[in-house]
């Protein structure tokens, strides 16, 4: 709750945050939202502007647009945000491991990330694609299979940093257990930063997804996703740009607000600021930096 | 008490083409007593601090056992609640988003005496602070006060021995004195008794009972802190005769 009030005072973070959240929400509620069917199809409206009954007027087939648009946020963002998940879940379990217990597991978790990443992503991608079929859940799996080393990396970085400290030295003298200095030392101290490189990342894989679909690879027709959406309106480009508009916006949109949303993050999570506020505004006078070297008592 | 017999550590060296292993400690053996201050002295890099983080059983050895009260040191339940540490850097010695209360109450939550009545203000004015600290975060201490927290935390679960790895050297003139004050009187209130590593021959000898001189992993001397001055080996000479003079 405390982390909600901090980002709210950051004006940009507050209005990304709300445009993320009210997307989510709107993606999850679809059926209720949508004036219309998604894939309803309408020839007698084919390419009309908007209108009261259709907002954002209508696709080469007489769709709504306005409805695929909604529907196309959960392959869009909620399929990717559950990929996300996932990639990370198995990114910090086994960075927590390499990072925290050093040696052997180290050499051997990192050696297999390195393969990984030696690989160059997209040709990856298309390459399971390729094997598997086109579809949105291959290119899911493809993504899962893709970042989870590189999140591996990272948050072993971190943990790295946290768990040669001397307080969690100290856990280990009092015969505290592995999986206890992580959940109580590490983890929570961790976490801010993982939060952060997630939701950087998350920008980054809506306009993949939205990448892939636009090249045909992703969700097949006739289901809406925004990267088709711009794909179907490319035949028309020059004499109905506008088609182009909507999903272009929308992913702009999102996107933007998840980078503006992860820097807002980084901001507010900041330890240092986040415990010592209400102090700080008691009085209590200013605040050192916690790493400032070693100064004289 | 706590027995350590033929100790041999060394590191690997990352070196990109040959495994060369960099010893750190040589054939260490000796005893601490229960209750007495055992002071280990010794120049930079000479492996103080290697012999500490072995001692407090969070590194194995590579040869030669350790054992607290015949048990080895190494298993969790030897340690619990009999051993505790003071570590040199005060600014990552208390978990950022812990209070003053949670740090201390800490070992106490391990020793399982957590439900035993436990009078924390009392604690914490021996070591020179008082209540209001209780809620403070780490940030918000100076080094001096950080350090006095963190021997209250070391202390707060009467452990039998408490490491102190340079706790002191990292502190201005004064409190330092202040801090071997507050030792001293803890040991006779608590009856336990200190490993203090240090490159401080004065500070050991105030504090200690006994002192060992280590040298290159290797240990030269262990005597009582009277007869340091009659010491035979040449390093340990030398050494002393850079304080005297
Ligand atoms: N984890 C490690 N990996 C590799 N080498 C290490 C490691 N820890 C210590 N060493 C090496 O062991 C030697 C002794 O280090 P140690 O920290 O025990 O010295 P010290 O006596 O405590 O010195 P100081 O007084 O500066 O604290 C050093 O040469 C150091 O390079
Ligand atoms: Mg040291």
């Amino acid at each position: 709750m405390k982390l909600l009030q901090r980002l709210m005072k950051d004006k940009l973070a507050a209005a990304s945050l709300c445009v993320v959240a009210a997307t989510l929400l709107i993606g999850l509620c679809a059926p209720l939202i949508a004036p219309h069917p998604p894939n309803e199809v309408n020839m007698e409206l084919r390419f009309s502007g908007a209108s009261w009954g259709y907002w954002l007027g209508n696709d080469h087939l007489g769709r709504c647009i306005l409805s695929r648009l909604i529907y196309g946020i959960r392959p869009s963002v909620l399929w990717v945000l559950a990929a996300l998940g996932a990639t990370a879940i198995i990114g910090a379990f086994l960075g927590f491991a390499a990072g925290y217990f050093r040696g052997k597991t180290d050499a051997v978790i990192m050696r297999i990330c390195d393969v990984m990443l030696s690989f160059p992503g997209y040709v990856m991608t298309l390459a399971i694609v390729g094997i598997m079929g086109a579809g949105l859940t291959n290119i899911l799996i493809a993504f899962v299979m893709m970042k989870w080393a590189w999140f591996a990396r990272v948050f072993r970085t971190a943990v790295m940093q946290y768990a040669d400290a001397d307080y969690v030295k100290f856990a280990r003298v009092l015969g505290i257990g592995h999986i206890g200095i992580m959940t109580r030392h590490i983890a929570p101290i961790a976490l801010p930063e993982i939060a952060v490189i997630s939701s950087g990342a998350l920008g980054s894989m809506i306009l993949q997804i939205s990448g892939l679909s636009f090249l045909g690879l992703g969700i097949q027709a006739p289901h809406a996703e925004w990267g088709m959406m711009m794909n179907e309106a490319r035949a028309v480009m020059f004499t109905r740009p506008e088609l182009m508009l909507a999903p272009g916006l929308a992913i702009i949109v999102l996107v933007s607000a998840v980078n503006f949303l992860s820097d807002g993050l980084q901001k507010a999570l900041d330890p240092k600021l986040m415990l010592s506020e209400k102090r700080a505004k008691a009085g209590a006078g200013v605040i050192p930096p916690r790493l400032s070297g070693k100064e004289v008592a | 008490m706590l027995k350590v017999e033929g100790v041999n550590k060394s590191y690997r060296q990352t070196d990109w083409f040959r495994k060369a292993r960099n010893q750190v400690l040589r054939d260490i053996g000796f005893e601490w007593r229960q209750g007495e201050t055992l002071g280990i002295i010794g120049e930079s890099g000479s492996g103080k601090s290697t012999l500490g983080r072995l001692l407090l059983g969070i590194e194995e050895p590579d040869s030669g056992i350790i054992t607290f009260g015949g048990k080895p040191i190494s298993d969790r339940s030897t340690r619990r609640g009999a051993i505790s540490a003071v570590f040199q850097d005060y600014t990552s010695s208390i978990n950022p988003f812990f209070t003053v209360r949670q740090a201390i109450l800490e070992p106490l939550r391990l020793a399982g005496t957590a439900s035993r009545p436990f009078d924390i203000g009392k604690l914490l004015r021996q070591v020179g602070l008082d209540e209001s600290y209780l809620t403070r975060y780490p940030h918000e201490l100076s080094g001096g006060e950080a350090q006095r927290v963190c021997i209250a935390r070391a202390v707060s679960a009467e452990p039998q021995c408490i490491l102190l790895d340079e706790a002191i050297s990292s502190l201005d003139g004064s409190v330092q004195m202040q801090v071997l004050e507050l030792l001293k009187q803890l040991r006779t209130s608590y009856g336990m008794g200190y490993i203090f590593i240090t490159h401080d021959i004065q500070a050991a000898a105030y504090l200690c009972d006994r002192v060992m001189i280590i040298c290159g992993g290797e240990m030269v001397e262990l005597v009582e802190t009277e007869e340091l001055k009659h010491v035979q080996s040449p390093y340990a000479k030398e050494l002393l005769s850079k304080v005297i003079s």
